[in-house]
């Protein structure tokens, strides 16, 4: 006879939240995009140095699709989505679930910053089609979603907002810190805000910048502070990969982590795979961000606490 | 030994020496990132609370406290006098030590108090408690206005508010862990 209360105040929430995934779906189709499927659990996740996959027998669960994806994409699968659930062990807080909703998409013959035209693209749809204006309010502050976005580099991120210049905050292991307190909080205020131009360590999966080898073309979305996407120019070079999967696991070995076996298929076909960029948007924030959510629990059926 | 992932509200560890409990925490990740877990916690001597961040890999010493059933005696200016249930051994605690405990403690009162390596540094109430209002002003009868709740206060020198209907001198029970007024006492 016990009635779940929390789950009848989350109804209305949920509703919203099948709007905006059919209006997610919508986009990519209108746009000539085909929805793929890959499995959810798979031999070995792509070693990063601070995402943790959660074990499945002898296999994981997936951290996310990039890996099936980008081998779809070397198939020669030119424009793809997809939204799926991904697991990441012991992330839990007021804006991680380890089980959540990501949509990932890959476009061939495109570049880091058209993928950011298509992002915005995307979130200011989707909020037409969910009734919305180009005006929404978030977490006490309105944000204006009319073009153009802000975009600004990371290092001018850490120039703006930051005591601390990017290049010192590297060398002194602070670049995470600085990021969560003072840079986040400040990001996507009244516009949202694209950072790009990673330090190149901070994107295994991304391409260098040709004129810069030391940032990576890799882009994070911020609205309302809260951290919504992150996309790159996908690295295509399968030597470059391995080595950089090898640096991975060797920083997860330093920091006792377990090390993963090296995705060798994904590794084979690479090469075939055109220059392409891809992107990774949570769902559930996007939803928080509609809904204007305090927390990522009031955007979920269940949370891991509630099963 | 905890990890920085062990952390939650409640959570009890030492820094510094001494015994601090987290009061909030979040987990937060900046993308790609590594986990950083920021937290305030409350020093369990001196009541101050700070912010501190910690990542994935931090470890701490759990602050194991020793809890002794003991009963509250006297006051005397700001010493709070107890003794202990089984060993009749007496102990002081500090108003300072005591937090928002002593607005619910009356003589005789059975509590827990928390020792760490031996020192008393502050007491576990029981959920609820009677207490006596001393001081309210009467309920008019008929009085329409809007009010749900007014000033009283109680014998502890505590100041909270309770429905319009209680009256001087009446017991009523306290929810210790809120500081509110939970119901009448029918004597």
């Amino acid at each position: 006879m016990a009635k779940n209360w929390p789950l009848v105040r989350r109804k209305k929430a949920l509703q919203q939240r099948a709007w905006i995934l059919q209006g997610i779906k919508q986009f990519f189709i209108e746009k000539g995009y085909l929805e793929v499927e890959t499995p959810h659990r798979i031999p070995t996740p792509a070693p990063e140095s601070h995402i943790d996959a959660i074990p499945s027998d002898t296999w994981f669960l997936h951290t996310s699709p990039e890996l099936c994806m980008k081998r779809m994409m070397a198939a020669g699968y030119e424009k793809i989505f997809q939204t799926c659930r991904c697991w990441r062990e012991r992330e839990r807080g007021s804006l991680h679930l380890p089980e959540f909703t990501l949509l990932e998409w890959y476009r061939a013959g495109e570049g880091y910053h058209s993928l950011m035209d298509e992002c915005q693209d995307l979130v200011r749809y989707v909020a037409t089609a969910i009734g919305l204006g180009q005006k929404i309010i978030f977490h006490n502050g309105e944000i204006d979603l009319c073009e153009p976005w802000e975009r600004i580099s990371v290092k001018e991120a850490f120039d703006y907002h930051s005591k601390t210049p990017m290049i010192e905050a590297l060398k002194r292991n602070l670049f995470d810190e600085i990021m969560v307190r003072d840079i986040e909080p400040r990001l996507g205020k009244g516009k949202p805000t694209f950072i790009y131009d990673y330090p190149a360590e901070r994107g295994a999966l991304a391409r260098l910048k040709q004129e810069d080898p030391s940032v990576a073309e890799r882009f994070e979305l911020y609205i309302g502070g809260l951290e919504l996407a992150n996309g790159f120019s996908e690295l295509v070079d399968s030597e470059e990969q391995r080595k950089r999967f090898h640096v991975e696991n060797e920083h997860r070995h330093t920091f006792g982590k377990r090390t993963y076996s090296l995705p060798d298929k994904f590794l084979a076909e690479l090469d075939n795979m055109p220059p392409s960029a891809g992107i990774a948007l949570g769902v559930d924030r996007l939803v928080m961000i509609f809904l204007d959510a305090e927390t990522i629990d009031e955007v979920v059926a269940f949370t891991p606490e509630e099963l | 030994m905890y990890t920085a992932s062990d952390l939650r509200k409640g959570l009890k560890v030492i820094i510094d020496d001494e015994p601090y409990i987290v009061t909030a925490f979040d987990f937060s990740k900046p993308g790609k990132g590594q986990a950083l877990y920021r937290t305030k916690l409350r020093n369990m001597i001196t009541g101050l609370t700070i912010d501190r961040t910690y990542r994935e890999g931090d470890t701490f010493e759990p602050a194991s406290l020793e809890e002794r059933a003991m009963q509250f005696l006297y006051r005397e200016g700001d010493h709070y006098h107890f003794m202990d249930n089984e060993t009749y051994e007496q102990i002081i605690i500090s108003e300072e030590s005591l937090g928002d405990a002593k607005n619910f403690l009356i003589e005789n009162l059975n509590v827990k108090v928390l020792l760490f390596r031996d020192r008393a540094i502050g007491v576990e109430l029981p959920n609820f408690v009677n207490l006596r209002v001393i001081k309210t002003e009467p309920w008019v009868r008929g009085d329409t206005s809007k009010a749900d709740f007014k000033p009283a206060t109680l014998e502890t020198g505590y100041e909270l508010r309770v429905p319009p209907f209680i009256e001087e001198g009446e017991l009523i029970i306290i929810d210790t862990r809120t500081g509110e007024f939970s119901k009448r006492v029918k004597e």
